[in-house]
């Protein structure tokens, strides 16, 4: 019996190799909410933005035969939901919160309308960079074959952190964020800021969608995100706002959420149930862990209306 | 996390469906005169009737009672196991005139389509998999479903003969007795050729999870499975995700081969054409329906995917005797003696089950070789 299994290794390689894999949808969702919600509005209707950009990359692809005019596609899309967003909560007396759960179903309704014909159909994929060639175990090889989308939400998040601080349209962005009365003494429109916030917000998010169906796991049918956005948006919460911080934990939902699987192909397969509940478990007790009964949400933007 | 926020189309849907029944009114007049009986069939499926899977499997049945004379066909995609079901149900007969029904989903049973079938008596409501019994349930219910075990017993044999590392690897969504008999199924097939073959079998916990799923086959293959089947609603993903690993692929539900390409060894399938047909001329000809229909590949319930070129010719030749062996209705998949993966004798020596003992249907052990907990 030729054992081409790598045992036990293959746990920390499985969260190593699910941390990249599934945590880019992560990162552009949360990164994109990010954007939004330091502008001083919520837009939980990310998971619809996600799963229309999948369903628009996917069906670009296929029928242009370029994986990525799928993803420009998708980003266009994903600005489109955001400005729509962002126009319609301009409005005196508009809930943002409301605005986005409708706009979530609208993005969830229309993807599955118009993607009725694209689940048959398979599309190219999207490119993957081979990191692995100096490794001589074909399971390191497959965990190192990285998409380039990842490395971007990684520079991304870097340059956001960076932005946020130092440059004149990251100031704007927090002012407004903080204090709409302070921007608007300031000369500032805080609508505009926030429709552009959004609409940014959003072509990032669609970045995540175009990653689930064209890369992993790569095809499109209407159960392919299955909250993803949603947890992306609680992401942020959980990341306190910070663009590094979401990086991490989409690292972190991702490796935790490979950890199930993982350990079922080691032979640890009793209460399998509990290892699907580890990311959410993990969750609770970092944000346990990490609360303080003198401060509340450190970070918060002041014009949130989480916060309010 | 969808079906918390579920997205419904079902107002959408019943438009067009009552636009498409008013269309076919004229049609219903000339078939009458041409003394077929008018009945109107709704059928219901969990998720997109084009999924390469389960619900692509019964909509092909359903297209292909869709040309019998005198039949208006209504469907349904996306509807949840919830109450969300019985409203589906009910203007499925109230507003579309169905009378008879064809829940396809495992949980539409209990309670949703029981608690229908009490409320409409006159309808008569069919369910896939469901186990009615006599007395307890209502003679205007019953359920229908194929033993596809055998099916993938035949792919357990291709595997064995393309497996190198010993290790098949299984993607199942639930614990329950249909999926663990599929489990049972692939590892005994492949152990008629080489009884040091193991399967490990990975429970995603849910029917439809792309994502678990892609990460679970990646799982089985990082661990040295060389070939993948699974039972899942949409064997997609794990078919394209077990290919592109450069595993063999044994297909489930529906024909995958053109997702995995010479990766393709074989697959059960569904044959429901002929399972709804038989219902329909029953229907209309005023027969009984039958309220327990069962039947596996000697009676056209279930057919297998034609063989790959990965095939050697030598398990071809074992694929093609055994098949032949089930066509006569004589072949047992679980012949005892059988332990199962925790030392216990579940079969005894000289027992065996055909493939329609009820025993099978409550099955909850996995056989000795399978690698994995149906907790």
């Amino acid at each position: 019996m030729e054992d081409t299994g790598i045992g036990l290794w293959g746990v920390p390689l499985a969260i190593f190799a699910g941390a990249i894999r599934v945590s880019t949808p992560f990162i552009f969702v949360s990164l994109g909410e990010t954007i939004t919600e330091r502008s001083g509005r919520i837009n939980l209707g990310l998971e619809g933005t996600l799963v229309f950009g999948a369903m628009t990359a996917y069906a670009v692809a296929v029928m242009t035969g370029s994986p990525t005019l799928g993803v420009l596609a998708a980003m266009a899309t994903g600005a489109m939901f955001g400005t729509i967003h962002g126009w319609i909560c301009k409005w005196p007396k508009v809930n943002d919160i409301a605005i986005g759960i409708a706009m979530m179903q609208f993005g969830l309704g229309l993807a599955f309308f118009l993607g009725k014909s694209f689940i048959q159909p398979v599309a190219p994929k999207l490119p993957s960079i081979p990191l692995g060639g100096w490794s001589a175990v074909p399971q390191v090889q497959a965990a190192l074959n990285i998409n380039v989308l990842f490395f971007i939400g990684a520079a991304l998040a870097l340059f956001l952190f960076w932005a946020f601080k130092n440059t004149r349209i990251g100031l704007i962005l927090r002012v407004v964020g903080d204090s709409t009365d302070a921007a608007r003494a300031m000369g500032i429109s805080p609508d505009r800021v926030r429709l552009l916030a959004t609409a940014a917000g959003g072509s990032l998010a669609a970045i995540g969608g175009a990653y689930l169906s064209l890369y992993y796991p790569g095809s499109w049918n209407e159960g392919i995100s299955s909250g993803q956005g949603l947890m992306a948006v609680a992401l942020v919460i959980f990341a306190r706002w910070n663009p590094i911080g979401c990086f991490l934990a989409a690292l972190l939902f991702g490796g935790a959420g490979a950890l199930g699987p993982a350990l079922q192909s080691v032979g640890v397969t009793q209460g399998y149930y509990l290892f699907y509940a580890a990311p959410y478990v993990l969750t609770l007790i970092i944000l346990i862990a990490t609360s303080s009964p003198t401060r509340s949400l450190a970070g918060a933007p002041g014009a949130l209306s989480l916060t309010k | 996390m969808t079906k918390l926020l579920p997205m419904n189309r079902r107002n959408f849907l019943q438009a067009s469906a009552a636009g498409l029944a008013a269309g076919a009114v004229p049609g219903l007049i000339g078939s009458q005169a041409m003394a077929q009986t008018a009945l109107t069939v709704g059928f219901i499926y969990v998720g997109p009737k084009d999924d390469y899977g389960y619900n692509q499997a019964h909509a092909e049945g359903a297209a292909v009672i869709k040309k019998m004379p005198g039949i208006t066909l209504v469907e349904e995609e996306n509807v949840p196991e919830t109450v969300d079901v019985q409203k589906t149900m009910e203007s499925m007969i109230n507003l579309d005139g169905a009378t008879l029904l064809f829940p396809t989903s495992f949980g539409y049973f209990d309670p949703h389509m029981l608690a229908m079938a009490a409320k409409y008596p006159k309808v008569q409501f069919r369910h896939c998999g469901g186990l009615w019994t006599e007395g307890k349930n209502p003679m205007n219910t019953g359920s229908y479903f194929g033993y596809i075990g055998q099916g993938q017993y035949l792919n357990g044999i291709a595997a064995a003969y393309a497996t190198k590392s010993k290790k098949i690897g299984f993607v199942a969504a639930k614990p329950i007795p249909q999926v663990v008999q599929n489990i049972n199924s692939f590892l005994l097939g492949a152990r008629s050729v080489d009884p040091t073959i193991t399967c490990q079998v990975i429970f995603t916990g849910e029917w439809s999870l792309a994502v678990k799923e892609a990460e679970a086959t990646n799982a089985l293959v990082d661990q040295g499975a060389d070939v993948i089947t699974c039972h899942v609603d949409s064997p997609k993903v794990v078919v394209e995700t077990a290919a592109r690993r450069g595993a063999f692929v044994c297909g489930y539900h529906a024909d995958q081969s053109a997702l995995a390409k010479d990766k393709y060894l074989t697959g059960a399938e569904w044959a429901w054409g002929n399972v709804y047909t038989n219902f329909i001329k029953a229907a209309q000809s005023g027969g009984k329906l039958g309220n327990f229909v069962r039947g596996g590949l000697k009676d056209g319930f279930v057919k297998m995917s034609p063989l790959g070129p990965a095939v050697s010719a030598e398990g071809r030749k074992k694929f093609e005797a055994t098949l032949a062996e089930i066509m006569t209705g004589k072949f047992s998949v679980f012949k005892g003696p059988i332990k199962d993966n925790k030392g216990n004798v579940v079969v005894t020596a000289g027992k065996s089950f055909a493939e329609d003992a009820i025993e099978l249907e409550s099955m909850g052990y996995l056989v000795e070789g399978v690698v994995g907990s149906t907790s």
